[in-house]
């Protein structure tokens, strides 16, 4: 399945931080086809590093989407019923406006003029390229970690517009350990001499900067166990150590690799903001409690999804999801799926998942129909 | 809101539903279109059967999460977590049944248990196997080892019931506890019976509210 990332504008956007973005762009990709009610459509929301090209195959690099392993034929969420939408959010840097985008009023990259985001603004993004391709009421909005956070923020801002919610490894709140692992990546970044203050468009980009930034992040998205039995102390080509500062082992060599291979897809403002807006994202402080937060509505059902090795995201995240869900009353399902890989475990390990996603969102789509 | 239990069955033996005779009994003490959370509700057929059948809104709370998977597959929303500590989220009254089938005496602390069941539902079902019944008093007694029967089939080391109750208990403990036993259907096999029931029952069933 080949497909082609579209674009969508809007005259303007206004921010949580009192901003308003003017004009904005948003990519995005669709898979399957809408149905005639309207009424099959699923939002994919894709996490920090992510982009619009969720599932097939890019025609430009020949690239599988991030989440083809949950989206296509007969997948999780099967392209035969459902038609699925991707974009990528507010403030990246794979077709959608943000920081590396030119501000329209100097002719410049906006770099760090760029306005600080959040998570509904993001959202409140997406909800426009909703309506505007005529979907009032969407079957269901998935995501892994940030992608849950927006799938949340979408079931308490749009409850009307959410017929079920899937929140996957993720959390209500970031909490002071997410945030921690957050600032040393922008301090990272910010401490390369090559960022310049966020200014390096037409220049060198910060590479070690953001390498280091992705390689701290590819720490957390493993688990102890899963890098044990990838890496284990295995040295890299070669017998025996070498006794000085050049690659020894293959954790090294990996993440080396994934730092170098990040930075050419990836711009350093962009994870400097989407960062930002993770760490902001608390919906417990909205109406004064996380159950406040989910009040509005009562017809969104829940499926919550946690992994056992997940320790970036751990289950009690999501338990407490269900607790204020559960406080209301609510329609929420919710299970922590047995994985050795870690906070990965959602992109990586996804044989279960399909199970779960699957029979949830049959059984949704039915009462629907 | 929904009818109370069903007229008091006269037939003296129960067709099986999903081949739990219990689950027969259960569900015919349910009223169509109410709110009804399963204890224990392993793989969730009887909730998915309570959908299709009477119209329920249901919810489970499974522990095995292999089962609660299966179940969430199936379309029914469980969650998974402990029923010892898993119903404190619940507002009081959220359900007007709520089911606890053959699990009663796996629970560490059955009267908290108990308790929080009359706390989030307006009743009660419960099925338990009854310790009472002749075929574990006489295992006891001829055996001299831990009573091994259809109904307590396992080894005690690793039987996963840790409390056994016999009719007399439950019903002493309702009374102690001012709770109303609105029904109570006694179960031997399929055949239903009130004949010295906690020397004849396996099963028993009962409907309790506050």
């Amino acid at each position: 399945m080949i497909v082609e990332t579209q674009f969508a504008c809007f005259n303007e956007l206004p921010l949580d931080c009192g901003a308003v973005l003017s004009p904005v762009q948003v990519a995005y990709e669709t898979y399957g086809e809408l149905n005639e009610t309207r009424s099959n459509a699923i939002l994919i929301a894709h996490a920090l590093s992510g982009d619009a090209h969720a599932a097939g195959i890019s025609p430009v690099d020949g690239k599988p989407g991030w989440w083809d392993s949950m989206i296509g034929k007969g997948k999780a969420f099967d392209t035969d019923k459902y038609f699925i939408i991707c974009s990528n959010v507010l403030g990246g840097c794979r077709g959608t406006t943000g920081p590396g985008s030119i501000n329209p009023a100097t002719g410049q990259p906006y770099a760090m003029s760029f306005p600080v985001i959040t998570i509904p603004d993001m959202v409140r993004l997406q909800k426009m390229l909703i309506d505007r391709l005529g979907i009032e009421r969407l079957l269901a909005v998935a995501g892994g970690s940030m992608g849950g956070m927006q799938t949340l923020e979408w079931a308490a801002t749009y409850p009307e517009s959410v017929a079920c919610a899937i929140p996957i490894a993720t959390t209500a709140r970031h909490s002071a350990q997410q945030i921690a692992f957050n600032e040393v990546g922008r301090q990272a970044i910010m401490s390369d001499p090559d960022w310049n203050d966020g200014n390096y468009y037409d220049k060198k980009p910060p590479a070690r900067g953001l390498a280091v930034a992705r390689m701290i992040g590819h720490i957390t998205y493993m688990s102890d166990e899963s890098m044990r039995q990838k890496f284990g102390r295995r040295l890299r080509g070669k017998d025996k150590f070498g006794f000085d500062f050049s690659v020894d082992f293959e954790v090294e060599s990996y993440l080396r690799y994934r730092g170098m291979q990040f930075v050419n897809r990836f711009d350093a403002n962009s994870y400097l903001y989407i960062t930002k807006a993770m760490d902001y994202f608390d919906l417990s402080d909205r109406e004064g409690s996380l159950a406040g937060a989910f009040r509005k509505g009562n017809n969104t059902r829940f499926l919550v999804i946690s992994f056992t090795s997940d320790w970036l995201y751990p289950s009690y995240q999501s338990q407490e999801i269900v607790q204020a869900l559960r406080s209301l009353n609510r329609d929420v399902a919710y299970c922590e799926l047995q994985s050795n890989y870690g906070h990965d475990a959602f992109l990586v390990d996804v044989g279960e998942q399909t199970e779960v996603v699957r029979g949830f969102l049959a059984s949704t789509y039915k009462a629907r129909n | 809101m929904p009818a109370t239990a069903s007229e008091p069955r006269r037939r003296p033996f129960v067709t099986d539903i999903l081949g739990r005779s219990d689950y027969a009994i259960i569900s015919e003490l349910i009223a169509p279109n109410s709110r009804v959370l399963d204890l224990g509700c392993g793989e969730g057929e009887l909730l998915e059967w309570l959908v299709l059948n009477k119209s329920v809104e249901a919810r489970g709370i499974e522990l095995d999460g292999r089962k609660v998977q299966r179940a969430i597959a199936r379309g029914v929303s469980v969650y998974q977590g402990d029923i010892d500590e898993g119903l404190t989220g619940y507002p009081d009254d959220s359900f007007d049944y709520v089911i606890l089938s053959q699990t009663l005496q796996e629970t560490r602390r059955p009267l908290e248990v108990l308790r929080e069941m009359l706390r989030v539902g307006r009743r009660a079902i419960v099925a338990f196997p009854n310790y009472g019944h002749w075929s574990v008093r006489l295992s006891l007694l001829f055996t001299g080892r831990a009573p091994r029967t259809r109904c307590f089939p396992h080894d005690w080391h690793s039987s996963p019931n840790i409390h056994f109750l016999t009719i007399k208990d439950f019903e002493e403990l309702a009374a102690k506890q001012r709770w109303t036993v609105e029904r109570k259907i006694f179960l031997s096999g399929r055949r239903v019976g009130y004949f010295l029931a906690n020397l004849m029952a396996e099963v028993a069933v009962f409907l309790v509210r506050k």
